[in-house]
């Protein structure tokens, strides 16, 4: 099992419970072993298609839009004050 | 008033004035409010305080699946951690329907975030299946395809990332519509995977799933990946039949089939014959079985990057409130994209994806179209497949080729067994929609399937 | 610095505000300064569900200009990429940045050696790309405060090798970069106002050595020139401290306080981020051709130093040129007279440097017109130039080596000697004739 649940999970910010990680360990090696059947296609001269519209250069004119306003920018949010999302404090970073 | 009312026969009747708006949405509020807790097709119900249709000329109904975005309209994508979030803005989608006269009944339940395939991802519980409440409807749009089989609306809008409107149309006797790529607009529609989501709707009939492309379809400025291409007249040749159109019998997709699938696609693949189109056998897509594996790189890469504004800051909860299988696909697609994996997982799936295409491209160097099965195996009974995911996932095998491919579908009814509804999906090349309708409506007007609706 | 046995090695990272109208991906208004807290946002400003990216078209423009006004190679083929990570003040849970593809590279900038200002030193420019803007986090009482009205502002980044060997360098550079975007009219790069920030990649190795050290710190929260400059010396102190007590160096991240005046870990390598970089599905890549770059390159101006240069090669002194090359009036006026007037290269030059604007040099230049212009003797000529030729023993190698461009600053210091009085062509026949 070369997928460190782990490490994983840091990187994706996701908490889990140990029962969960117990659950989900069997099964995400499960899948990683399904979707490593792609190693059978021999694709050495094969390109990548990331998109496949075969659109480039959608540029948008520099034009101002109304947007939203303050009340609604913070209505969603579970925690706001006096026009500020609040959330719990991090540590100064990157 | 008949219950299974379709597009066309709403505008005929305000036509001839058999009924008014108020009626007819009266109508929809009683049967939603008498069937929907059987069948958990609808989780929000919108409160039309003022009667919104009646200030609209000819209004028509419509059931939202809960990933469109709509303003002061809670919208969830069936997740609990979505729960209470009220979008500032509609989706374009629903914002042109509306203009064409489409009033908003409620959201239509689907597997958290679309993830799944029999709508039991659903964090408001499963969807049942109207033609046996046993059976799963399939998914993710498990409430537009019941709302729309049901009766409950004659179209709900719906999202197919690798098969999420063509399964569950195939498991419900309705008719969906993947449409191409970038056809419709992504603009406000919670994403799954986003180079693979299509937006597309379910209704009973060819005719009705036609006029409602013609609502949706086109460019939008606010989603850069929107096709510029112009957009057909979706009724215009319906009626034009099948004779002298090649079409193409795509030989991987027959291995392994149901039994009964395969003998309600050969005698579809007959009746078409029967009509004058010409039947090509043996066509090869070779990297067909590879499409899974593709698919399921991708989406949880996609995945995994489109869930992380989920933190619980401006909108919804901490992320704890994931469900698993939202858990599963942010765990994978984020070990995928992850140093050192990138080449190996990532990018090997974008060379293979290639690869399907090329299929595809080659196909339609011989044929107009291909006629395929939808699902290789009948509905699953629900709870049969819980914490499986891998058998979860293999439900899409025959579907998410075409959504790698970028390529419209159109599934359309093919027969029952043993009062089971069983799909096929006529594929086309980039922009057939026109194309797909047309073949649609000669099928559906020989078979009529559609007037076996479910006994509720 | 205190060890004379060490040498310097700085990389700067430098992020630029661009004054567009509208954020880089969305239209929403980006004058953002002094706004009410989250009163300039959209749907995807915010990151809400469901919003898209649209790429803004002068935002993209700029940048390709900022990059051919710094040398840069542009880029035909260029995408957007996201950079995946956690951050409150990040809407997305991802910055859309460019990753392998961006829209200028390997560009340079030849900037005078503080210590000596008539030597040049070549500094690289390995890359300069086109990403969006966090929005602001306050941090008070345990609790984070956020406003999210700059998430999006256009923000370019570019990256330097690391050629430079002294803060001061890395000063006049970032300086040079600053006065650029301003010709360009690109940004106002306000470094008190977040419009211009400096992040620099510092180590230390032994003199002699050739090879690039095996880490490097990264030096952020520089607001100023001088913080760059106090940052990067107290940083070089403690590494040579460091090497000196036996220490192994790591990668890692430091910022500067500048009350304490001193720079603290902010992150270790342990803590490196994954950043999971892969093509922006939202967003179709670009496929620019000559048609397209000659479209957005039209009109590009001239920057100082590279008029300042063409100025001296002309041989023009060193102060007239630098004041007529960074006063764009001035130049203007040369510039123009130069087409029209009869009057001695150098006699211009002065003309121009000692009056206010073009309609009073050019009642000047009526003035000296209706006197005798004198010119230079052969005699004095001569003398100027075996001058040129042995005060500068350099150049002289250079020239005889192939290097062309040395003879136009011989030719200047002839200008000089004879206070451009002389011929310039006659000066270069015979400074040939004597090299040769």
């Amino acid at each position: 099992m070369r997928l460190d649940i782990d490490h994983v999970a840091k990187l994706a910010k996701l908490p889990l419970s140990k029962e969960e990680k117990e659950l989900l360990e069997p099964q995400l090696n499960q899948i990683v072993n399904f979707i490593e059947k792609l190693n059978e296609v021999d694709t050495e001269s094969v390109e990548p298609t990331f998109q496949v519209t075969g659109k480039t250069n959608e540029l948008r004119e520099d034009v101002v839009a109304e947007g939203l306003t303050q009340d609604q920018a913070i209505k969603n949010a579970p925690n706001a004050d006096d026009g500020y999302i609040v959330t719990k404090g991090v540590f100064v970073d990157g | 008033m008949d219950s299974y009312l379709t597009i066309k026969d709403i505008l005929a009747g305000y036509k001839e004035g058999r009924f008014s708006s108020t009626e007819l949405f009266r109508y929809y509020k009683d049967r939603i409010a008498r069937l929907n807790p059987t069948l958990n097709a609808i989780i929000t119900n919108v409160d039309h305080q003022h009667g919104d249709f009646l200030a609209s000329q000819n209004p028509l109904p419509v059931i939202h699946k809960d990933v469109y975005s709509t303003e002061d309209v809670e919208t969830t994508a069936a997740s609990n951690i979505l729960r209470g979030y009220i979008p500032p803005f509609d989706a374009t989608a629903v914002t042109k329907l509306a203009e064409a006269n489409f009033i908003t009944l409620g959201k239509a339940n689907c597997d958290a975030f679309a993830h799944g395939t029999t709508g039991e991802n659903s964090d408001f519980g499963p969807t049942k299946n109207p033609y046996g409440l046993e059976y799963t409807p399939g998914g993710s749009s498990s409430g537009s395809a019941v709302a729309v089989a049901a009766g409950l609306s004659p179209l709900a809008t719906a999202t197919d990332t690798g098969g999420s409107i063509r399964f569950p149309a195939s498991l419900t006797n309705t008719v969906g519509i993947k449409p191409t790529y970038g056809r419709v607009s992504r603009y406000g529609i919670i994403a799954m995977t986003s180079s693979t989501d299509s937006i597309g709707h379910i209704t009973r009939t060819v005719w009705d799933n036609a006029y409602v492309l013609n609502k949706t379809a086109g460019y939008d400025p606010h989603d850069a990946t929107s096709a510029k291409v112009q957009v057909d007249d979706y009724l215009e040749d319906i009626e034009q039949g099948v004779k002298g159109l090649r079409l193409g019998v795509p030989k991987e997709y027959l291995e392994n089939i149901a039994p009964e699938i395969e003998k309600a696609y050969r005698e579809k693949v007959d009746t078409l014959r029967n009509l004058g189109a010409e039947i090509v056998e043996d066509i090869s897509l070779p990297h067909t079985e590879y499409g899974i594996n593709v698919y399921y790189i991708v989406t949880p890469s996609e995945v995994s990057s489109n869930l992380a504004r989920f933190d619980g800051i401006r909108f919804g909860q901490e992320r704890s409130h994931f469900g698993a299988e939202a858990k599963r696909r942010i765990m994978i697609g984020t070990y995928c994209l992850s140093s050192g994996y990138y080449d190996a997982y990532y990018l090997k799936a974008q060379k293979v994806r290639t690869l399907v295409i090329q299929d595809f491209a080659k196909a339609f160097e011989k044929v107009d179209a291909l006629i395929a099965p939808v699902s290789a195996v009948m509905q699953p009974k629900l709870g049969e497949l819980v914490n499986d995911p891998i058998k979860n996932y293999m439900l899409d095998v025959l579907t998410i080729p075409v959504n790698l491919a970028g390529v419209p579908s159109l599934a359309v009814p093919a027969g029952f067994s043993n009062g089971l509804p069983i799909g096929l999906q006529i594929i086309g090349d980039y922009f057939d929609e026109k194309l797909l309708y047309r073949i649609g409506y000669a099928l559906e007007q020989e078979t009529r399937y559609f007037e076996q609706t479910p006994k509720l | 610095m205190s060890n004379k046995n060490y040498e310097t090695i700085i990389g700067l990272e430098i992020h630029i505000q661009l004054k567009t109208k509208t954020g880089l991906f969305s239209s929403v208004s980006n004058d953002s300064w002094q706004a009410k807290p989250n009163s300039l946002t959209n749907p995807v400003e915010l990151g809400l569900p469901g919003a898209l990216p649209a790429p803004n078209k002068t935002a993209i423009e700029w940048t390709q200009r900022l990059g051919r006004s710094l040398n840069c190679r542009l880029n035909t083929k260029s995408k957007f990429d996201r950079k995946n990570y956690f951050y409150p003040d990040l809407p997305r849970g991802y910055q859309l940045s460019q990753y392998d593809e961006p829209f200028c590279e390997d560009g340079f900038l030849d900037i005078k050696d503080p210590s000596n200002h008539t030597q040049t030193k070549r500094i690289h420019i390995t890359r300069i790309h086109l990403e969006e803007d966090s929005g602001k986090s306050m941090h008070k009482d345990g609790k984070t405060y956020l406003d999210f009205n700059k998430a999006g502002t256009p923000l370019v980044e570019l990256v330097t090798e690391p050629d430079f060997r002294s803060p001061d360098e890395a000063s006049v550079f970032s300086k040079m970069i600053q006065e650029a975007v301003r010709i360009l009219d690109i940004s106002d790069a306000d470094m008190e106002k977040g419009q211009m920030r400096l992040e620099a990649n510092v180590s230390v190795r032994k003199l002699g050595e050739t090879e690039l050290p095996n880490y490097r710190v990264e030096l952020k929260n520089i607001n100023s020139f001088k913080f760059m400059r106090d940052a990067i010396n107290y940083e070089v102190e403690r590494q040579i401290k460091a090497l000196e007590s036996g220490e192994e160096l790591f990668q890692e991240t430091r910022g500067w306080m500048e009350k304490e005046q001193k720079t603290v870990l902010q992150r270790s390598k342990e803590e490196a981020h994954d950043y999971r970089y892969f093509p922006e599905p939202d967003i179709p890549p670009f496929d620019f051709d000559d048609d397209y770059f000659a479209r957005v390159l039209k009109d590009l101006p001239v920057m100082p130093w590279k008029k300042e240069e063409d100025l001296l090669n002309r041989g023009v002194r060193e102060d007239y040129a630098h004041l007529i090359a960074y006063d764009s009036a001035k130049y203007a006026t040369f510039e123009n007279l130069l087409e029209k007037s009869e009057l001695a290269f150098e006699e211009l030059v002065k003309v121009v440097v000692n009056t206010k604007d073009q309609d009073s040099a050019e009642a000047e230049i009526e003035r000296i017109n209706s006197k005798q212009s004198s010119t230079v003797g052969d005699d004095a000529l001569k003398q100027a130039v075996e001058k040129s030729i042995n005060d500068n023993p350099n150049a002289v190698d250079d020239f005889k080596n192939g290097k062309e461009t040395a003879i136009k600053f011989l030719i200047g210091q002839v200008m000089r000697e004879t206070k451009g009085q002389a011929d310039a062509q006659q000066a270069e026949e015979m400074l040939v004739n004597k090299l040769s």
